[in-house]
């Protein structure tokens, strides 16, 4: 205790030092966001000062090893750093499906040669990956993809298409799920592959969606050769990768029910929307509707909490992860509708500066995929009543 | 911030609490008790082993003859009790009484009380509402000086083991309007004193509180708990303790109804498959078992908040109370609907879980009660 208690210290004395004070600022915009990535616009100086400071001490992946670049720290130290990184609203040094996603299968799955080859790479916010999983004609059942890799020796050739890619046209590498044996039960056939987008072959094509943005695409694959060192983990073993990661996607999307460090929380946006009336806000129905969302958020952000706390005491994550996806997205959608009303008109502007180019609506909208990608809610409710409940 | 994990003695607290509440004091206990109509309400055999199991005083300081075993602790035993609806004044002495006399009460009284109540030779109550629906600012009973003493006149209801209770813990108006924080005094009353009247109310879950009338009683100053006129401070702490453990209750009642649910979809065959079959019951239990999920973290949380002192522990046990109340309405109307018309029988126990439900919602501040102390307390 007294080792986190003198960690606690020196993150916070690091973090008063190092982190801008523009960086403790809400995330406003989606420029504030950092992606990361060959291509990718920093918004100001700090947004990259940031990422660096960050990045070196390997914080943009704080429980990875630290030979991989990672931050070395404790699952205890973490939560220290989170905290800490909550207590002065700091906003997220990076935002990446490399950190969330790609990076911890490697960790677990991936060769000794990928893991150095790709993880430092991931921490150092240079590279940015997107995800090939669905296709238009694997959705819900993401088993029966048909994209093909055929065997050419020491390389695959590729051939397929893939869609719901989330910004394959601004990613640098994709990861990518692929048939590799066409004669096996659906799930034995699937291999976990990994390409440079730069391949020849490889093209995308954005997806404009309600929300008037193209945060996904489509991406096609002709002829793209991949090396076999580009394989996570055994060749048709790629489902069982595929599931660690959708548990991994399911727990990322299903945090979004939590008030991420650096956002204005519900009731602080109300308070100022709607006003208070002898300390209460001043719409005695949008009160209630509020409290209800708290409720549950508060709720869920210690069953999150929990979760993690008890796969610290080797009881598993994998079956909480539908839950977890479940009912975050669900929260996730009704703060947006909750937003939007608190706004009245102002919150349906589509366009122009003043409205932040319509980000009140758009945000809503975007919202309503929540709970599409990744498994639907229908099918985490499968999940949890088939291998949780036994309900069949 | 400690993880939100039972350590080791409280994870054994609770399996020994199951063991006990399964074999001492299941659902066919209180079946009985109500059948018989018991006036008790409780058995005192099954009172005295829970003394010797050390339940009635875990809460209670080790010097003072408790085990001292905290909120967490507590609850571990609330929970068990809620999942096999065992009727005994666990809530209403071992967890009220006795928060009452550790937050507001002197050394003296403590050093005279606690060790009987540890003992199982005290029975408390707290006489707190006296709306039907709680509101515990609102205090229209009043306590007045007289010589050396004080004279206390009202009417308390919703008293919740007060046919039995060998002391009742008051709140009375010293001063101030009746709704005002200000003035509200914490008082010991014998139940047998010279003016008070008992009338007990058989409630919906077949246990008992009761109504009681208090006509010129003479309060000595000894019994007075804290200064007068100072008493609501204590009065809401100890509310929060008690609203924590009620929120495990529910917690645990909330489980069994579901589980006792999942068990009889599995089993009960229409069309020829069984219930467990259909994907719109499936789903539905999906997200009851989800709420569940929030409901455990949350009441652990409170729990946790409350042995730490932490300063948004009553932000918490209103989150804790809200939300198990609002997950046991659901949980325990999924379980009659999902029971179909076994679930309208009086042979099934399933309805007695809805009935028992209710009564610990209301008592002391519902969903609605603690959602509005929630903001409040949020600052909107």
């Amino acid at each position: 205790m007294a080792d986190l208690d003198a960690f606690r210290q020196q993150t916070r004395a690091w973090l008063d030092e190092n982190c801008p004070p523009s960086m403790r600022k809400p995330i406003t915009k989606e420029s504030d966001q950092c992606w990361g990535g060959r291509n990718f616009t920093f918004e100001s100086n700090d947004q990259k000062l940031w990422l660096d400071r960050m990045a070196a001490k390997g914080w943009t992946a704080p429980d990875w090893p630290s030979e991989y670049g990672g931050g070395g720290l404790s699952q205890e130290e973490h939560k220290v750093l989170r905290e800490e990184l909550a207590r002065i609203s700091a906003r997220p040094a990076l935002s990446s499906f490399g950190v969330w996603m790609i990076g911890p299968a490697i960790l677990k799955f991936g060769s000794e040669e990928l893991k150095r080859q790709h993880l430092p790479a991931i921490v150092r916010g240079e590279i940015r990956w997107c995800q090939g999983y669905s296709e238009p004609g694997a959705g819900s059942d993401l088993a029966g993809l048909q994209t093909r890799a055929v065997d050419e020796g020491d390389h695959f050739i590729v051939n397929g298409q893939k869609i719901w890619t989330s910004y394959a046209d601004k990613a640098d590498w994709m990861f990518c799920l692929v048939r590799t044996n066409p004669d096996a039960k659906k799930q034995l056939g699937i291999t976990l592959v990994l390409f440079d987008m730069a391949t020849p072959g490889v093209s995308t094509k954005p997806i404009k969606l309600i929300s008037g943005n193209s945060p996904f695409c489509e991406s096609f694959l002709d002829d793209v050769r991949v090396e076999k060192s580009q394989v996570v983990g055994e060749i048709n073993a790629g489902w069982t990768i595929a599931k660690y990661l959708l548990t991994h996607e399911r727990e990322m999307i299903g945090g979004m029910g939590r008030t991420a460090s650096g956002q204005k929380t519900l009731s602080q946006v109300a308070v100022e929307c709607i006003g208070l009336d002898g300390g209460k806000l001043a719409d005695d129905m949008l009160r209630g509707e509020i409290v209800r969302w708290d409720l549950d958020a508060a709720a869920f952000a210690l069953t999150a909490e929990r979760v993690l706390d008890e796969a610290k005491t080797g009881q598993g994550v994998g079956a909480a992860s539908a839950m977890l996806k479940y009912y975050g997205t669900e929260l996730n959608k009704r703060r947006q509708e909750l937003l939007v009303a608190l706004h009245g008109s102002d919150g349906l502007v589509w366009e122009g500066e003043a409205h932040r180019e319509g980000a009140i609506p758009r945000n809503w909208l975007r919202s309503k995929g929540n709970s599409i990608e990744g498994g639907t809610t229908e099918v985490q409710l499968n999940v949890i009543s088939r291998n949780i409940l036994g309900l069949q | 911030m400690s993880a939100l994990v039972l350590n080791e003695e409280q994870q054994m607290l609770k399996d020994a609490a199951k063991r006990f509440m399964v074999e001492s004091a299941p659902v066919s206990q209180l079946r009985a008790l109500r059948d018989n109509n018991d006036e008790t309400g409780f058995s005192r055999e099954l009172w005295q082993s829970m003394v010797e199991m050390g339940f009635v005083g875990t809460l209670v300081p080790e010097q003072l003859g408790g085990s001292q075993f905290g909120y967490v602790g507590m609850g571990q035993i609330s929970e068990q009790a809620g999942r096999n609806l065992s009727a005994s004044p666990l809530i209403s002495t071992a967890v009220g009484g006795v928060a009452a006399l550790l937050l507001a009460g002197s050394s003296e009284q403590q050093q005279a009380l606690l060790p009987k109540v540890a003992a199982g030779e005290l029975l408390l109550a707290l006489a707190v509402d006296e709306t039907p629906r709680h509101n515990p600012a609102q205090v229209g009973t009043r306590l007045e000086a007289q010589g050396d003493g004080f004279v206390l006149n009202g009417r308390k209801q919703f008293v919740v083991d007060g046919h039995v209770a060998d002391k009742l813990i008051v709140s009375a108006r010293s001063s101030g309007a009746d709704s005002e924080r200000e003035g509200v005094t914490l008082l010991l009353v014998d139940r047998t004193a010279a003016g008070v009247s008992v009338e007990r109310t058989s409630m919906a879950d077949s246990r008992n509180a009761a109504m009681v009338t208090f006509d010129g009683v003479k309060v000595a100053a000894t019994d007075l708990l804290g200064d007068t006129g100072k008493g609501f401070a204590a009065l809401e702490l100890t509310l929060d303790v008690v609203n924590a453990q009620l929120a495990a209750e529910l917690l645990g009642l909330s489980l069994e109804s579901f589980e006792r649910t999942v068990a009889y979809l599995l089993e009960r065959k229409q069309f020829g498959v069984t219930l467990s079959s259909f994907q719109g019951l499936q789903h539905r239990c999906a997200h009851l078992f989800s709420e569940l999920e929030l409901v455990k973290s949350a009441v652990l949380k409170a729990l946790m908040a409350l042995d730490a002192g932490a300063d948004d522990a009553s932000m918490q046990v209103s989150l804790a109370k809200a939300k198990a109340s609002e997950v046991a309405e659901l949980a325990t109307n999924e379980a009659v609907q999902m029971h179909g018309g076994m679930g309208m029988t009086d042979e099934f126990d399933i309805g007695l879980f809805m009935k028992r439900s209710r009564c610990v919602q209301a008592l002391f501040g519902d969903f609605r009660y603690h959602a509005n102390r929630f903001a409040s307390l949020k600052g909107y």
